[in-house]
């Protein structure tokens, strides 16, 4: 393997990983406040995409029973790509998430399960089967680092993440929805009684990782295109990501994706490409198995709370 | 209790006898092959639900054990040489002990990473199945698996197979029936709703939950291995990720923790797939499979929000609230 | 206790509901064909003529017949809807425009409409196989066509050899004709070339060109393996080399870590075996890593799709495919351009776009069956005898077709051209110039 190998791997890895921490940067928002893993979040990643789409050039919808012809400049449309994620997010709180906070968490996993099964029959019957996707932001030739080739979307995908991260960040700590939104997660009953109105601090943070996801998903389709189905699997990406990252802290969740991205692509390029995939839930079970101390030692369950689990 | 009790033997006796009269009567192989395959999704679906409803563990990878099942005994049968019954019974041995070994490591995760962990097993299963083609033909899949036969009888045509099928299946039931009302099952109802106090009275949850997963995983393994016999042609896409929440769905319909709900699960969830193909297909050219896709994630999310019960004992109690609400009122 | 009974009383209530949805052969799915004009109506009843001379007058139309049930499923959802949307739009095209013109005419002298059911198997065997069934027991069709992926044809092989009913598969792999002891199986015919003529012409180019060493990469799925195969047969038969091979999945969009891999080797060309979904997303990222060496793909892109969507990155890619995509650069001397020509004026006001070589195959297998149709009628022992003793030297989208009793395909190399994409547009490349190219 040269150098310009190992750096092309590398590359390629951490623009891939930009995506999986965007979307584990969603599950984490969300986690934090209302403690429910939200399988439908790589949805949100497709549909924002998509609306941005449709907006800024011409797309037949239906099956072709139906033609977009709006040409919207890109940010405008990315805008209303995100308004729309946000939008379904808040209805999926508000019809699927909210009505079953009192069930056990196994019913709010299904819930979600099939939220995002629905979801994707709706893009489907909208966009199709094809692969869709826009220019790139910035047109120009692929940058070169150290013999490597990173498209200029790649940088774009690359700097998103680091701005959502720090953005996050700053919104969590310093604003005060942010900090009403820990609150709610650290200690719903307190939260209650300052006066903070926890159920709706879980629709807000339902938006905000719609909206997140959103972004992922339109600032990632002029690199890799976009499909009716890459939902599930973004999704699932994100959550190793963000376990990786421990769970709570964005920071985390983002060297999680990066790390993760990383990992396979040298897993792929050096081992095995037909196992791509695989190696996403080999490194979950190995992250499982260093944190609980041991996959195969018999522990009591407490240990995956001790372990920040 | 003694009235009740015959009741249901009677309901019993009933099912059977509707189960057995169906080929005759109907005569027509399309309908018996549909049956068919709702008896081996019952089988799919009652592992589920007592892993899910009983022992209160989500599991996203079912399918994967169908998968093993079907490999297994196609691969005994065809490359191996072995009698196809022999096929067969190796192969639910293999599956239910593939099941424990899995289930050990697994069933230290909890809630989404034991979900998380389940659907990871499938896809890494589904990429092996078409990734080693030297053994399991690949994506192209595996052809010639040669039909079921004991002595004399040839399990070679859809008839046959349909009372094959729904007799394992009743069995499987049966089987079913016997562990929720035996100790076992009380010991994992305990540990559903609180595994804490469950443990402190003496529940070794850990080996209740590993036992049922086992037995989960045989009943699948034989639904693989009748499936093989049944179509004498296997593929990947048949056990991928998408097809076990297909039988979550199934196992949500008929309720999660109701032994006979699966086969009402399994009937709906089939049935409803056809009318879908062919009322939407109707309107909507070609548009079916969205359309059944978006049916199914509704259905799901309905049911896991308003009935978690599943549709029939849901559905039931709700009427009976409402009764009840009635007569209040009025009372 | 009575939650379970209630629960089996509704076990068994769906299951009288089955039984009392099981009539005879009901039929429950609505035709999906364009909804067919009024029949005509009613002629006065004239007296009858007398015994005189035929007059030269204009001759009566014929009368309608019973329609004859044609079977059709493709993958119109899942990862082969790429393949089965083109497949089913042209079967119902050209459903529409004969039964516009009143049917066929069958071998009894009455017209016959075409009642074709179709059905979508969402690329799944088990759900092809429960559709076959459908169509054989419920519909009654004579005949069926469809399965448009390799998988589910290779399914229903049993299913229609025991009711003994036709079928013609719009998929590729060799498996769904051959059997295992090199027999063509009996009931089974296919319209689209083997996956080995196409890399037979990929070869062609290899010498033409010197390359000696290739990379092969392809879709994980029945088409990309059969493909992938096929590649490795033609190599040890022209001494090239494989210097590397791996896979990627279906629908996936990122190849860096494969593309990343393949340039630390030495080859000379890459070999794609990928349907557009994945083709064009590689060739962009091909094209964007900086590779120099010519990209050659299989036939799996032969629709228009592939050059939206890479746009420029298209540019310089190689394939053979049928003649389709340049029917209008052929010689007039060539036996299939009127066909084909005609074929792309019908789909373009139909659906406004070009058609792909997937619907084409779809064209080939429906063209046979109203033929036989014609010819014998609706008998299914009669419409195979006819398919494979009558389909000799018959021009169709994917070739000219003779089908034997050892060859169920029909059609094999010759059918094939390598095209160049060059412009945004198909170029014929002549075996001449293959060293010119890209």
């Amino acid at each position: 393997m040269t150098l310009q190998q190992l750096a092309q791997y590398l590359l390629s890895g951490i623009t891939q990983g930009s995506i999986y921490a965007l979307i584990a940067l969603g599950f984490v928002t969300i986690y934090n406040v209302t403690g429910i893993i939200n399988f439908s979040q790589g949805e949100f990643a497709v549909i924002g995409a998509f609306v941005a789409i449709t907006l800024a050039q011409e797309t037949s919808l239906f099956n072709g029973q139906a033609v977009v012809t709006l040409t919207w400049p890109l940010p405008l449309a990315a805008l209303a790509g995100v308004v729309a994620a946000v939008l379904v997010g808040v209805l999926l709180y508000r019809l699927g998430i909210q009505p079953a906070r009192h069930a056990s968490p196994l019913s709010q996993i299904v819930v979600t399960i099939g939220a995002s099964i629905a979801l994707r029959g709706m893009v489907l019957l909208a966009w199709g089967t094809d692969p869709y996707r826009f220019p790139a932001f910035t047109q120009g030739k692929p940058l070169k680092l150290l013999g490597a080739v990173v498209t200029r979307q790649g940088v774009w995908v690359i700097g998103l993440t680091v701005v959502t991260v720090v953005g996050l960040f700053l919104f969590f700590q310093y604003t005060l929805i942010g900090k009403a939104l820990r609150a709610s997660s650290a200690n719903p009953g307190a939260a209650r009684l300052m006066g903070i109105n926890t159920r709706r601090m879980g629709l807000v943070a339902f938006a905000l990782s719609a909206g997140l996801s959103a972004l992922g998903g339109i600032v990632i389709t002029p690199l890799t295109f976009m499909t009716y189905d890459r939902g599930l699997m973004l999704a699932l990406k994100g959550f190793v990501a963000m376990i990786m990252g421990g769970l709570t802290n964005p920071f985390g969740a983002v060297i999680g994706g990066l790390l993760l991205g990383v990992v396979e692509s040298l897993a792929a390029g050096l081992i095995s490409s037909g196992y791509k995939d695989a190696f996403t839930f080999a490194v979950l079970f190995v992250v499982l198995l260093v944190r609980l101390g041991g996959l195969l030692r018999r522990g009591r369950g407490e240990a995956l709370e001790r372990a920040g689990l | 209790m003694k009235a009740k009790f015959s009741v249901g033997q009677l309901a019993v006796v009933g099912l059977v006898a509707v189960i057995a009269l169906v080929p005759p009567l109907v005569r027509n192989n399309y309908q018996v092959f549909i049956l068919t395959l709702i008896g081996l999704y019952t089988m799919l679906t009652v592992g589920l639900s007592l892993v899910m409803g009983y022992a209160g563990q989500v599991s996203l990878g079912h399918a994967t054990f169908y998968g093993i099942g079907a490999y297994a005994t196609a691969l005994l049968s065809a490359r191996a040489g072995l009698p196809s019954w022999a096929a067969l019974i190796v192969a639910v041995v293999i599956t239910a002990s593939l099941g424990y070994l899995l289930g050990v490591p697994m069933f230290r995760l909890r809630g989404h990473y034991l979900a998380m962990g389940t659907l990871g097993l499938n896809i890494i299963f589904s990429l092996i199945l078409k990734n080693e083609a030297e053994i399991t033909g690949g994506p192209s899949g595996f052809t010639h698996i040669p039909p079921l036969s004991v002595g004399p009888f040839v399990f070679d045509n859809d008839v046959k197979m349909y009372y094959l099928v729904w007799v394992a299946a009743l069995a499987v039931l049966a089987l079913s029936l016997n562990v929720v009302h035996s100790r076992v099952g009380r010991a994992l109802r305990a540990i559903h709703s609180s595994e804490v106090a469950a443990e402190t009275l003496g529940v070794d949850s850990k080996a209740f939950k590993l036992r049922v997963f086992a037995l989960a995983a045989g009943y699948a393994g034989l639904a693989g291995g009748l499936y093989a016999q049944a179509i004498h042609f296997i593929s990947p896409s048949s056990f991928d990720m998408l097809f076990s929440i297909e039988l979550v769905t199934m196992a949500a319909v008929g309720g999660l923790a109701s032994v006979w709900g699966s086969i009402f699960g399994a009937a709906t969830v089939v049935l409803l797939a056809q009318f879908i193909r062919d009322r939407l297909g109707a309107l909507m050219e070609g548009a079916s499979g969205e359309g059944e896709i978006i049916v199914f994630g509704l259905l799901l999310v309905v049911i896991m929000v308003f009935l978690p019960e599943g549709l029939t004992a849901g559905g039931l109690k709700a009427i009976r609230n409402w009764q009840a609400n009635r007569k209040a009122e009025s009372g | 206790m009575k939650r379970q009974l209630n629960i089996l009383l509704a076990g068994l209530g769906v299951l009288a509901l089955i039984l009392s949805a099981c009539g005879p052969a009901a039929t429950t799915a609505a035709p999906t064909t364009a909804p067919t004009p009024p029949p005509p109506t009613a002629r006065p009843t004239e007296p009858p003529k007398p015994e005189a001379a035929p007059t030269a007058a204009a001759p009566e139309p014929p009368k309608e017949g019973d329609p004859y049930v044609v079977g059709a499923f493709f993958s119109t959802t899942g990862p082969t809807s790429s393949l089965g949307k083109p497949e089913w739009g042209t079967v119902a095209m050209l459903t529409e425009h004969l039964n516009g013109d009143g049917g066929i005419l069958g071998p009894d002298g009455l017209m016959h409409k075409l009642d074709v059911r179709k059905y979508d198997d969402q690329s799944d065997a088990t759900k092809a196989v429960e559709i076959a069934k459908k169509l054989i027991e419920e519909d009654q069709a004579v005949v069926i066509i469809g399965g448009s992926g390799s998988p589910a044809s290779i399914a229903v092989i049993e299913t229609v050899t025991n009711a003994q009913v036709p079928f013609i598969s719009v998929a590729s792999s060799s498996a769904i004709v051959t059997a295992q002891d090199g027999t063509q199986n009996f009931w089974v015919f296919k319209t689209p070339q083997q996956n080995y003529p196409v890399a037979q012409v990929q070869a062609d180019w290899m010498k033409a060109h010197s390359v000696t060493k290739v990379a092969s990469l392809g879709v994980n799925n029945a088409f990309g393996q059969d493909s992938m195969v096929a590649l490795q047969t033609v190599a040890k038969e022209n001494g090239f080399e494989i210097v590397w091979e791996g896979t990627f999945e279906p629908r996936d969009t990122d190849f860096s870590a494969q593309l990343t891999d393949i340039q630390g080797t030495d080859a000379q060309a890459l070999i794609v075996h990928a349907t557009p979904g994945e083709g064009a997303p590689l060739t962009v990222q091909f094209r964007d890593m900086g590779f120099e060496i010519p990209i050659v793909h299989n036939h799996g892109i032969g629709n228009q799709a592939f050059i939206d969507t890479a746009k420029d990155a298209a540019e310089g890619v190689l394939f053979p495919i049928g003649k389709l995509l340049v029917a209008a650069q052929l010689p007039d001397s060539d036996p299939q351009k009127a066909t084909l020509q005609q074929y792309q004026s019908d789909y373009i006001a139909a659906f406004g776009s070009k058609p792909s070589t997937f619907g084409g195959h779809a064209w080939d297998a429906f063209m046979m069956v109203k033929q036989a149709l014609e010819t014998v009628g609706p008998d299914s022992a009669q419409i195979r005898d006819y398919l494979e003793a009558n389909i000799a030297n018959w021009v169709g989208i994917s070739g000219v077709f003779n089908i034997t009793a050892q060859d169920h395909t029909g059609i094999g190399k010759e059918s094939l051209v390598l095209v160049e994409i060059k412009g945004g547009t198909w170029v014929f490349v002549d075996p001449q110039d293959y060293a010119n190219v890209p």
